[in-house]
C-alpha cells in the first residue's frame, strides 16, 4: 500500500484517471479550478484530453461528445457553473450517455441542484457525496463503474473543504465488477452498414423518420426506479438503541460522526447515519435506523434541503428537526463556522437537552 | 410524322412528390410538365416528354429524391405528331 | 401544355441503357421525410452524403446534427450520428474529433441553430483550430419554427417577427458568419454555396468536399454555408424559392470561398468581384 499525500482536487482527478477517464472540460471557477489544472496537466500524460471550455456550456458539451464515442468522460464546476450545464445534463441523461460529473461545491446549498436537477423533464442522476479524500477516491472510481453500468450520468458532491485539505491516501485502480460492451458508441465504424447507431434523446430509430420520444422516457423512468432500488448506499454508527439519531452528509458529517463518537463515549443514547448515495437517497436504511428513536437531528450547512428526504423516509414516524444552518466566508466558497466539532457537538446537545419529541 | 431524339430518360416516384416544381425550370431541354393528375398526397407530380439529354439537373434540385437518371446507348427516336 | 406525348417514368427504361445517378445516396436509409414542399435541405443533405460517400469515409464518419428541420435526417442518415442541443454540435464535435482523431466529423446546423444559439461555440471551435467541419443550412429564418427572424435575416427580409421587413434600426443587421470564421487563425477552409439550381448544388458538393479533405489532411477547422430555400418561412410559393434565394439572400451572403490554401476573401470581395451578374469564382 503505497500512501501519498495529496490535495483533494489532485486525488479526484488521479482517481478518475485510474478509472480510465481520458476526456475532461471545465471553465475555471472557486474551488474547482484545481480539479481542472490537475486534470489537464495530467491527462495528455496519459494519452487523454483536457480542454479549458470557453464556457460551462461548451464544456458540458464537449464531454457529450466524447462520452458519446465511448470514451470515460466527465466535466465539472461548482454550484454555480453547473447551473450553465442544467439543460445538457438533461438531455444527456435521455441520451443514457455515462457522463461523470464533479461538483467541487460552496457549502451544500447544490443538495436540491444535484438530487432533483435544474434540468427539464423526468430525470435523475446518481449522486455520491464523499466524506473525506480516502472516500473520494473510491466514490470517484465507483462513479465512473455506476455510469457505465446503468448508462446514465453520476454527480460527484464534493466541496472547498475536500478540494483544498490534504489527506495520505493511496490512489489504485479499484475493480467494480465486469460491464457489457458499448456497442451504443458513436466512433464512425458502422457508417454505410445499415447498422450505423444514434446516440439521441428524442427516441429516434435509425432508419425510421420521426420520433418517440414517449416509449424512451418511460424506459428512462423504469430505469430510474431500478436504480433506486438497487444503489443506495449510506453509513451509520450507533443507531440499534439511538435516541437521537443525527443525519448529515459530505464533509460536515466528519463533524457530526465525530461528535457522535464524543458523546457516545460519555454514554449519550445518539446515533449516526450519513447517505452516501444524495440519490437515490437511502429512505430504508435511514427509517430502520430512526426505528425507536425519539427524535431525527438533520445537520445540513444550507436552509434546510436534505431534510425534504429526512421526512419523506419517515413519513412522521419521528420528530424531524433541523440543526444545521446557512454558514459561509466573506467569498461564499462556503468555509463556514458551522464546520467546526464545537459547534456541532454545541447544535446536538441542543437536541438532547430539549428534544422536539419530548422526554421517552 | 416527326420525330424527337431523347439521349436519356428518368424516372420518377410521383408518390414520393410534394408538388414543388423546382425540377420544372431546372431542366435545359424543358422537357418536364407538370401534370393534371394528382398523387396520393394531393400533389401535381412532374411528367416526362421527349428530349430528355440525361443531364440530372431535374435530380439534383428535387428535395424528395424522386428522379433515377438514364442514359441510353443509342439516342431514342419519339414520333410525334408535326 | 405541350402536344409532345408524356413518357413512361414509372419503370427503367426498356432501350438498353444505363442508370448514372441513383435517387438518394446510399448514405440515406429513406427517402421519406416530412421537410416542406421546396425545401433546399434534401439538396444539401445529399450532396453532404455523397461527398462522404465519394472520399470513402463513409466508415469512419460522425455526424452531430443540431435542432432544426433538418433534424428530420438524424435518425435517416446511415452515418454513426450524436443528436446535440440547439447550438452545442461544435462543442459535441469537438469532443468526439478530440476522442476519436481518425474519424471524420462533421456538425449539421441551421442559421438559427448556429449563428444565433450556439454562435459562441462554433467561434472557439475554429479559433482553436478543431479538425472538424461545420456545415451551416443557412436559409435566414428558424424554419422549424415557422419562419422567425434569426441572425442571418436580411435588411428587409419578411418573416414571422418582422412582418414589415427586418429594419436594421429596429432589428439590427445580419451576421455573416462565414467572414468571421474565416479570419479566425485555426480556419482552414471556409466557403459559402448555395442550392438554388443544379449547378449550385453540384458547386455546394465541390466545397463540401475539400472541406472535408481538409479535416482529413488535419489543416485545421473547415467551414461550409449553404443556402437553402425555405418557402415556407419565406411566405413565398415554392417555385419563387430559388429566385428568392438568389435576389434576398444571395445579394447578402454571397456565394464563393473566403478561405482556401490561405488565401482570405471577404464577401465584400465576392460581391466586389462579382459586380456584374457573373457566376462566381468557386
Amino acid at each position: 500500500m503505497s500512501r501519498e499525500l495529496i490535495e483533494g482536487s489532485a486525488a479526484i482527478a488521479e482517481a478518475a484517471i485510474a478509472a480510465g477517464c481520458r476526456f475532461f472540460a471545465g471553465y475555471p471557477m472557486t474551488p474547482f479550478t484545481e480539479v481542472l489544472e490537475h486534470f489537464a496537466r495530467r491527462l495528455p500524460e496519459v494519452g487523454g484530453v483536457c480542454i479549458n471550455a470557453e464556457s460551462e456550456l461548451e464544456a458540458v458539451g464537449m464531454a457529450w461528445g466524447a462520452v458519446s464515442t465511448g470514451a470515460r468522460a466527465a466535466t465539472g464546476s461548482t454550484g454555480q457553473g453547473l447551473s450553465l450545464m442544467q439543460e445538457s445534463f438533461s438531455e444527456i441523461t435521455r441520451a443514457e450517455l455515462p457522463l461523470v460529473i464533479v461538483n467541487m461545491a460552496r457549502g451544500q446549498g447544490d443538495y436540491y441542484q444535484s438530487t432533483r436537477g435544474g434540468g427539464h423533464g423526468d430525470y435523475r442522476h446518481i449522486v455520491l457525496a464523499p466524506i473525506d479524500i480516502h472516500e473520494a477516491v473510491e466514490l470517484t472510481q465507483l462513479a465512473f463503474h455506476l455510469a457505465d453500468a446503468w448508462r446514465n450520468p453520476v454527480l460527484i458532491y464534493g466541496d472547498y473543504l475536500l478540494a483544498h485539505t490534504y489527506e495520505a491516501v493511496d490512489i489504485r485502480a479499484l475493480d467494480f465488477g465486469e460491464l457489457p460492451a458499448k456497442d451504443w458508441a458513436v466512433d464512425g465504424s458502422l457508417g454505410g452498414t445499415g447498422h450505423s447507431r444514434s446516440v439521441n434523446p428524442l427516441g429516434f430509430r435509425k432508419g425510421e423518420t420521426g420520433v418517440d420520444p414517449d416509449s424512451m422516457w418511460k424506459r428512462l423512468q423504469a430505469k430510474h426506479d431500478a436504480i433506486e432500488r438497487e444503489e443506495a448506499r449510506c453509513e451509520t454508527e450507533f443507531v440499534d438503541d439511538a435516541e437521537t439519531v443525527v443525519v448529515a452528509f459530505g464533509s460536515l458529517a466528519k463533524f457530526a460522526r465525530y461528535a457522535v463518537r464524543e458523546l457516545r463515549g460519555e454514554g449519550v443514547r445518539v446515533g449516526y447515519v450519513r447517505p452516501i448515495t444524495l440519490w437515490p437517497f437511502p429512505s430504508q436504511a435511514l427509517a430502520s435506523a430512526c426505528d425507536g428513536a425519539a427524535n431525527v437531528a438533520v445537520l445540513e450547512q444550507n436552509a434546510g434541503q436534505m431534510i425534504d428526504d429526512v421526512r419523506l423516509a419517515l413519513l412522521g414516524r419521528a420528530p424531524v428537526v433541523a440543526i444545521g444552518e446557512i454558514s459561509t466566508d466573506p467569498a461564499g466558497f462556503g468555509v463556514g463556522p458551522l464546520l467546526d466539532p464545537e459547534r456541532v457537538r454545541g447544535r446536538i446537545e441542543a437536541v438532547l437537552e430539549a428534544p422536539p419529541g419530548g422526554p421517552r | 410524322m416527326r420525330a424527337i431524339e431523347s439521349r436519356g430518360t428518368v424516372t420518377i416516384a410521383k408518390q414520393l412528390c410534394k408538388g414543388c416544381e423546382l425540377c420544372i425550370p431546372a431542366c435545359p431541354p424543358r422537357v418536364l410538365e407538370m401534370s393534371e393528375a394528382h398523387n396520393e398526397q394531393g400533389f401535381p407530380y412532374p411528367e416526362l416528354r421527349p428530349g430528355c439529354t440525361g443531364c440530372g439537373a431535374c435530380l439534383l434540385v428535387c428535395p424528395d429524391f424522386c428522379f433515377e437518371v438514364f442514359l441510353y446507348r443509342e439516342p431514342v427516336a419519339h414520333e410525334v405528331a408535326p | 401544355m405541350s402536344r409532345l406525348p408524356v413518357l413512361d417514368t414509372d419503370r427503367p427504361p426498356q432501350a438498353s441503357a444505363v442508370k448514372i445517378a441513383r435517387d438518394k445516396p446510399d448514405l440515406l436509409l429513406t427517402e421519406r421525410h416530412d421537410l416542406c414542399p421546396g425545401c433546399g435541405e434534401p439538396l444539401a443533405m445529399r450532396v453532404l452524403l455523397e461527398a462522404i460517400e465519394e472520399l470513402d469515409a463513409s466508415r469512419m464518419a460522425i455526424g452531430v446534427v443540431g435542432i432544426g428541420c433538418y433534424t428530420a435526417f438524424s435518425p435517416t442518415m446511415d452515418v454513426d450520428s450524436i443528436q446535440a442541443l440547439h447550438g452545442r454540435a461544435p462543442s459535441v464535435a469537438t469532443g468526439a474529433k478530440r476522442m476519436r482523431p481518425e474519424s471524420l466529423v462533421f456538425t449539421l446546423q441551421g442559421d438559427g441553430d448556429m449563428v444565433n444559439e450556439g454562435l459562441q461555440e462554433v467561434i472557439h471551435t475554429a479559433a482553436r483550430g478543431e479538425s472538424v467541419t461545420c456545415v451551416l443550412l443557412n436559409n435566414g429564418v428558424f424554419g422549424e419554427t415557422g419562419g422567425h427572424m434569426t441572425a442571418t435575416t436580411v435588411l428587409g427580409q419578411r418573416t414571422k417577427n418582422s412582418l414589415d421587413g427586418r429594419d436594421a434600426a429596429y432589428h439590427g443587421h445580419p451576421i455573416l458568419i462565414g467572414d468571421l470564421l474565416a479570419q479566425l487563425g485555426g480556419t482552414a477552409y471556409a466557403a459559402r454555396g448555395a442550392v438554388d439550381d443544379a449547378a449550385g448544388v453540384a458547386r455546394a458538393k465541390r466545397m463540401l468536399r475539400r472541406a472535408f479533405q481538409t479535416q482529413l489532411r488535419g489543416e485545421g477547422f473547415s467551414f461550409v454555408e449553404i443556402l437553402t430555400m425555405c418557402p415556407t418561412g419565406w411566405f413565398i410559393p415554392t417555385p419563387d424559392g430559388p429566385g428568392y434565394l438568389d435576389e434576398v439572400m444571395g445579394t447578402v451572403h454571397v456565394t464563393g470561398e473566403l478561405k482556401a490554401g490561405g488565401k482570405l476573401t471577404t464577401t465584400a470581395e465576392l460581391i466586389a468581384r462579382r459586380g456584374g451578374r457573373e457566376a462566381p469564382t468557386a
